[in-house]
Parts: structure tokens; C-alpha cells; sequence
């Protein structure tokens, strides 16, 4: 049994083991710091010094300055877009929204290290990796606004509908992947869950068949402490990340606040996919600093000063600090992107207010395919129902 | 049922919300069984998404009021086996929409113990479940699926639609051993009405009239109770005269109440959000016509969703039975 289940454990991808490749990828998936504590990657600390990994840094060597305040912008702009969603969620204008606020880095660190060939799973709460994927803010607002429910074609940017269901898309990722590896293309997958959702039975079958399947699949599961009102201990008794280990594949921690450790991790793992040697689970360890959505009232259930020590940890923040230590930005550039910011904000303001009520009729609309005779006779008596009132006002 | 006795000073008669009412009528059960557990998503320090279960962590601890992990199979299957070992958890799950991961536990564990076992096991297992639409929320927040679990033997299926009934029909479907699914109507969450937490209820499954009519029978259960009130009352300026039938349970289905009052009636209107293809509607319509058949004036008409996905809720006004929608069945079948 021992021997047969170790073996279980450890199955060995047949294609593209280089080297190089797999250096980090044989590193033990439950190494523990000298603390006891996991292990978690990181390349820019709070302050935004700039520590060495000997495993990851190759991912990031090549980055240039230019590279690097295209990461800022995209956190910067993302947050403002999600401010600005967050009020007019206020204002009445959206139904609900799931703020993103402290996971920036976790999202364009990861958004980043994708290719467009590339394929991603959000969640509901992925709008900056969606902003990577260059699809149009507005259309996540559509959803939240409810005047669809979804509506963007995934195929146009590889970016699949928000999926609300928890865990569910764990599973149409690996399937994805599945069929990348089958076709031979050498793109890979990429697949967005949280703490909460690591606890559904989707989520460990799609780790079981991505494992078995040697899937191009990366589970990146920003662990942001909360399930709602559930800290992470409702969830699991180990780091997520050793999770991975009794699938038999390698799991990571890594800091979920440091953009260019989320960048490099994201891209060793999906360097692996591409190479033939399956899945990785990638924890991104990170908070999330505002409610669950706009519904939710985290006074009711967690403390200030938790949000506090995180502040501290401000994904942002550390990356100006670095960009400004070691002057790769000046005043000029910080002016100019809070004037983008505010731009966006006032485009997606106006977009939002500006968008329609859906006709009546869509309600009817692409149920089927191929169409359904019963929809066909309810959409006519709903027509006759609704031009009942037109003839009414009429006589009137 | 449990109407409000007319009654001696001190009776405990409040008013309160339907959430409330439900909240106190768990509040009953764990303190009067020391078996009754309440698991679920956020149920414990938060008290619920619709803080149905608020403060009862904090009254009767985290054994007993228990914060699960993520995971909607779990929660059922869980509950089942500590059913199994005496206990007779209360579960909940957080909306409608994402009862499904539980689904197959309850299909083919849940429904089926007591048979499987010939009897010799029970399972008192609640499964709360907040259902239907109305307050403009996201996907899989405001679906009915009630006859999904209806058209499985084994399974009960109430809706109650004022605080009363679900205070007492929590009492009821706790007592129960068979497993119950306890479908609440979550835009009524808000809605005060007066409980008396020591009347004697009547059985859990049976209809009520809550409103005497000649002239058609308005048959409705959950949410639509309220609007076929409304309707009622519209009606009545027009000289007609409705008799409305709070059904409270989905399975079994109190077809007696309802053949007496078709009987006197000879019209039958029956309001459901959910779908009307293969809804309880239908059910309704097709052993009302078998049993009534020569006292029927108009054919049975259901009012309730289409058979299209739940829609954005800038849409939901147009799919759901409203006023209008259900006065115009009215008048439909009482053309004929
Ligand atoms: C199957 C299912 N059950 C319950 C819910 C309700 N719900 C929405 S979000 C959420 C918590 C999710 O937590 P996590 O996976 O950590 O993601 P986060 O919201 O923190 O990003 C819950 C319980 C749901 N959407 N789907
Ligand atoms: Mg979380």
C-alpha cells in the first residue's frame, strides 16, 4: 500500500522535462522555512527591497524599467476601477460588486505572465486579471448592473465568463486543458479559486484529473484569508499550497502582495504546463481589505487591526517604493497615471450609467442553440401579453 | 396554520419578521433538543446571510451551531451521517442556486435511506434553502427549484409564506423524520406578521384558505402568497370575488383542500415563480382536472416563470408573476 500510493504520488510527466525546467519544480512542495513557517516566495518586500530567489529569479531578470511601471499602471488603474465600481454600486447603478481591493498583485502578477494563447478561469472577483486580458471594464459591470450575465464573448480575449457557482470553473479548466494537451499546442491554462472554494468537491475532482491527465493547467488560488464571514481554518488544516502534494503535483506559496513574485511563480508554473509537466497549484497568500462585496459587513465577524497589519503590506505601495528607490519613475510618471486614473474613472462612470435595460424579449433569447418550440410559444404569448397593454393605452 | 388564538393577555404573541421567526423557531428547537445541530456557510459568527440564524453560535456554542467549510455535499452528506448517529441537523444552504453540488446526496442518500433501510433508519435532516427572486440579485441567487426536489420520493417539500407558518413549520419540519426541504422565500425575509410561539399548529401539510371566494380559486404557496392577496384585492373592486389557498407544502400536496375549494369555485388559478413546464403547476392542474373534472367551468391555468434561465435582474420584473400577469389569468379563466 505505502510503496504503491508513494508511487501514486510522484507520477512522471513523459514530455519536456528539461533541466532547467524542473529545477523549481522538484523543490519539496512542503518545505518549511528555518520559522516553521511555510515557506512563502518573495521578490520585493514591504518596504520594496528587492530580495534574491535563486529559484524564480530568472523569470523576472529580463524585466525592464518600462515592464515594471506597466505593472504599477495596471494595479493603480485596476484599483481605481474597482473604487469606482464599489460607488456606484452605492449610487444604485450596479446590483452588487465583489471589490478586489489588496489582491492587485495577485491578479496583474499573474494576468502578466500569461500569453494570449492562453487561456483563464476567473472567478467573480478577477477584474484585474480580466484588465490583462483587455477586456473591456465595462462589460464586468453588465453583471454586477444585472443587465446580463456575463455577455462577453470568452473566445475574443481567451477570458471565460465569472463563474458565481464556487469551484465549478476549477473543473472546465482542466477540461480546457485537457484538450490543448490533446490538440499539441504548447499553450496553457489558467484556472482562479479562492480559500473558501479550495473546500469544494470540484475543486480537489479538477486537481484529481488535471493530475491524472498531466492537464497544462495552473490552479491559482488567492487565498485572501476569508470566505465571507469563514477565516481560512474553517477551511483546511495545512497550508493550501501542500494541498497540491498528495495529488502528485508541486504546490507553491507565494506572496500574494508581491506583484513580481505572483509574476515569476505564475510563469515558472506555466512554464511547466507548456513543457509537458502538468499541473501546479499556486497560493497566492494575500487579503482581502474591503467586504466580501457590498453586501457583506466584515465588522460583524473579523477586526480593524487584522485589516491594519495588512495595510502595511499594500501591494501597491511596495512597488512605488521600489520604482522610486531604485528611480524608475519619476514625479511625472505617478502624475500622469493618477490623470489616467481619473479618466478611468469617469469613462466607466459614464459607461455604466449609459448602458440599457435589456429589451423584454431577451429573456427568450439563446437558451438553445437550435431553438425549442416551447420558447418559440411562450415568447409569442408574452408578445401578445405586452402588446395587450399597448392596445389598452390605445383605447385609453 | 397556527393561527394567532384569539387570546388571553398572556399569550406570547409578536410581531416579527419572517426571518425572525425562523430564527426563533431554531432558537426553540436547540433549546428544547439537545440533538438539533444548525450547520451551514456563515451560519455562526455572521448568523447567516440573511442573519436567519443570528446569535445562536453565540448562544449555544460552535458545536451545535456549526460554521462548515465550503462545501454544499459536504454539508448534506455530513448531515446525513450524523443523522444516522441521533442527531437532526438543520442545514443551510446560502441561495437557491447552489443547493446543486448537494443535489446528489440528497437524490440518492437523503431521499432514499428510509426505504433502503427498510425503515429501520430515519433521516430528520432539515435543508433550509432561501429561494426565489425579487431583490434584484446576481446569478443563481433567485431560482425556485422546488419541484426538482418534489419529484423525489423521499423528500418533503414545504414553503411557508408568513412569519407564522414559518416559525411553526420550522417546529414541524424538525420534528419530522423524514428529511424536509424547507424552501424560504427570501424577498418575504422582511415581511412582520404576528407569532404565537405556544398556539397549537395544525399539520404541517395541509393548505390554507387564507381568503374565502366564490368566484375562482387562486392556489399559491412561498412568495406568491402575498401578490395573490394583492390580486385578490384588486379583483374585488371589480366585483369579483377570489378565494386564495396558501398551499405551505409542495410535497405532499394538500390536493383535497384544494378539490373543495375548485369544487365551490369551478375556476382554478395556480401562481409559482418557478418554470411553469413541469412545475407544481402542472401537477396540480393535471389531478385537479382528474378529480374535478365536471365541476371545472375554465381550464386550470398556471402563472409562473418561463422556461428560459433565470434572467439578469434588470429582467426579472418581466419573468416573474406579478399583478398584472396574474389578474390577466384571471380574467382568462373567467371568460371562459
Ligand atoms: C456553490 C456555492 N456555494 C456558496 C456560494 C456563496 N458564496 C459566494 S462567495 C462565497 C465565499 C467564497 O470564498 P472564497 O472561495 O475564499 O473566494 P473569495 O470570495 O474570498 O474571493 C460563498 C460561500 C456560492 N457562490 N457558490
Ligand atoms: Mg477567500
Amino acid at each position: 500500500m505505502t510503496v504503491e500510493s508513494t508511487a501514486a504520488r510522484t507520477p512522471r510527466r513523459s514530455a519536456g522535462t528539461t533541466g532547467a525546467k524542473s529545477t523549481a519544480g522538484k523543490r519539496s512542495t512542503a518545505k518549511k522555512s528555518p520559522s516553521g513557517e511555510p515557506e512563502l516566495v518573495q521578490l520585493l518586500t514591504p518596504e520594496g527591497k528587492r530580495v534574491k530567489s535563486a529559484e524564480y529569479d530568472r523569470f523576472v531578470a529580463a524585466i525592464t524599467p518600462d515592464e515594471l511601471r506597466g505593472l504599477y499602471r495596471d494595479m493603480v488603474l485596476t484599483r481605481r476601477f474597482d473604487a469606482e465600481a464599489t460607488s456606484l454600486q452605492r449610487q444604485g447603478e450596479l446590483g452588487l460588486w465583489a471589490s478586489l481591493l489588496g489582491q492587485e498583485a495577485a491578479q496583474i502578477g499573474s494576468g502578466r505572465a500569461l500569453r494570449d494563447d492562453d487561456y483563464v478561469f476567473p472567478t467573480y472577483r478577477e477584474h484585474g486579471v480580466a484588465w490583462c486580458r483587455g477586456v473591456d471594464p465595462s462589460n464586468l459591470l453588465g453583471m454586477f448592473r444585472g443587465v446580463n450575465n456575463g455577455g462577453w464573448d470568452p473566445n475574443s480575449n481567451n477570458f471565460h465568463l465569472y463563474t458565481i457557482v464556487i469551484g465549478s470553473q476549477t473543473l472546465h479548466a482542466t477540461g480546457y486543458a485537457m484538450g490543448v494537451a490533446k490538440d499539441g499546442a504548447d499553450s496553457a491554462v489558467i484556472a482562479y479559486f479562492g480559500d473558501g472554494a479550495s473546500s469544494q468537491g470540484d475543486v480537489a475532482e479538477s486537481f484529481t484529473f488535471s493530475a491524472v491527465y498531466n492537464a497544462p493547467v495552473v490552479f491559482f488560488c488567492q487565498n485572501n484569508q476569508w470566505a465571507i464571514s469563514e477565516p481560512t481554518e474553517k477551511q483546511t488544516r495545512v497550508p493550501l499550497y501542500q494541498r497540491a502534494q498528495g495529488y502528485g503535483f508541486p504546490g507553491v506559496r507565494v506572496d500574494g502582495n508581491d506583484v513580481l513574485a505572483c509574476l515569476a511563480v505564475t510563469k515558472w508554473a506555466l512554464e511547466r504546463a507548456r513543457g509537458g509537466e502538468g499541473p501546479t497549484l499556486v497560493e497566492a497568500y494575500t487579503y482581502r481589505m474591503g467586504a466580501h462585496t457590498t453586501s457583506d459587513d466584515p465588522t460583524r465577524y473579523r477586526h480593524d487591526d487584522e485589516r491594519a497589519a495588512w495595510e502595511a503590506k499594500d501591494p501597491i505601495l511596495r512597488l512605488r517604493r521600489f520604482l522610486e528607490a531604485s528611480n524608475h519613475a519619476d514625479e511625472g510618471f505617478f502624475a500622469e497615471l493618477e490623470a489616467e486614473s481619473e479618466a478611468l474613472g469617469r469613462r466607466v462612470r459614464e459607461a455604466v450609467r449609459a448602458m440599457p435595460d435589456p429589451d423584454h424579449f431577451a429573456l427568450f433569447e439563446h437558451a438553445y442553440a437550435d431553438g425549442h418550440a416551447l420558447v418559440d410559444e411562450e415568447r409569442a404569448q408574452f408578445a401578445a401579453y405586452q402588446a395587450s397593454f399597448a392596445e389598452a393605452e390605445g383605447d385609453n | 396554520m397556527a393561527e394567532t388564538m384569539t387570546s388571553t393577555t398572556s399569550t406570547p404573541v409578536k410581531s416579527m419578521a419572517l426571518a425572525k421567526a425562523i430564527n426563533e423557531s431554531l432558537r426553540t428547537a436547540l433549546d428544547t433538543d439537545p440533538k438539533v445541530l444548525i450547520m451551514g456557510e456563515d451560519v455562526g459568527k455572521l448568523g447567516g446571510v440573511f442573519r436567519v440564524t443570528d446569535g445562536l453560535q453565540k448562544d449555544f456554542g460552535e458545536s451545535r451551531v456549526i460554521d462548515t467549510p465550503l462545501a454544499e455535499s459536504g454539508i448534506v452528506g455530513t448531515a446525513i451521517g450524523l443523522a444516522l448517529r441521533g442527531y437532526r441537523p438543520v442545514v443551510e444552504i446560502q441561495f437557491d442556486g447552489f443547493v446543486f453540488p448537494a443535489y446528489d446526496q440528497i437524490v440518492t442518500q437523503l431521499a432514499k435511506m428510509h426505504a433502503r433501510s427498510l425503515g429501520k433508519v430515519k433521516m430528520p435532516v432539515v435543508v433550509r434553502i432561501p429561494y426565489g427572486g425579487g431583490i434584484g440579485a446576481v446569478e443563481h441567487h433567485s431560482e425556485s427549484p422546488e419541484a426538482l426536489f418534489a419529484h423525489v420520493a423521499g423528500l418533503k417539500v414545504v414553503s411557508p409564506s408568513n412569519p407564522s407558518d414559518a416559525y411553526w413549520m420550522m417546529q414541524q419540519a424538525i420534528q419530522s423524520d423524514d428529511p424536509v426541504i424547507f424552501f424560504e422565500p427570501k424577498r418575504r425575509y422582511w415581511d412582520k406578521g404576528e407569532v404565537n410561539t405556544e398556539a397549537i399548529p395544525g399539520p404541517l401539510h395541509k393548505a390554507q384558505v387564507v381568503r374565502e371566494g366564490t368566484d375562482l380559486t387562486l392556489a399559491a404557496y412561498g412568495p406568491m402568497v402575498k401578490l395573490c392577496k394583492e390580486v385578490a384585492d384588486v379583483a374585488a373592486e371589480e366585483g369579483r370575488s377570489l378565494e386564495i389557498l396558501d398551499l405551505r407544502s409542495v410535497s405532499p400536496l394538500d390536493f383535497d383542500s384544494i378539490q373543495t375549494s375548485v369544487e365551490k369555485t369551478g375556476r382554478l388559478v395556480v401562481v409559482h415563480e418557478a418554470p411553469v413546464f413541469f412545475g407544481s403547476g402542472a401537477e396540480i392542474a393535471a389531478r385537479i382536472t382528474e378529480r374535478c373534472f365536471y365541476h371545472l367551468e375554465a381550464p386550470v391555468l398556471r402563472v409562473g416563470g418561463y422556461h428560459a434561465p433565470y434572467p439578469p435582474a434588470r429582467l426579472e420584473e418581466e419573468y416573474l408573476p406579478g399583478l398584472d400577469r396574474v389578474l390577466d389569468a384571471v380574467d382568462r379563466a373567467l371568460a371562459y
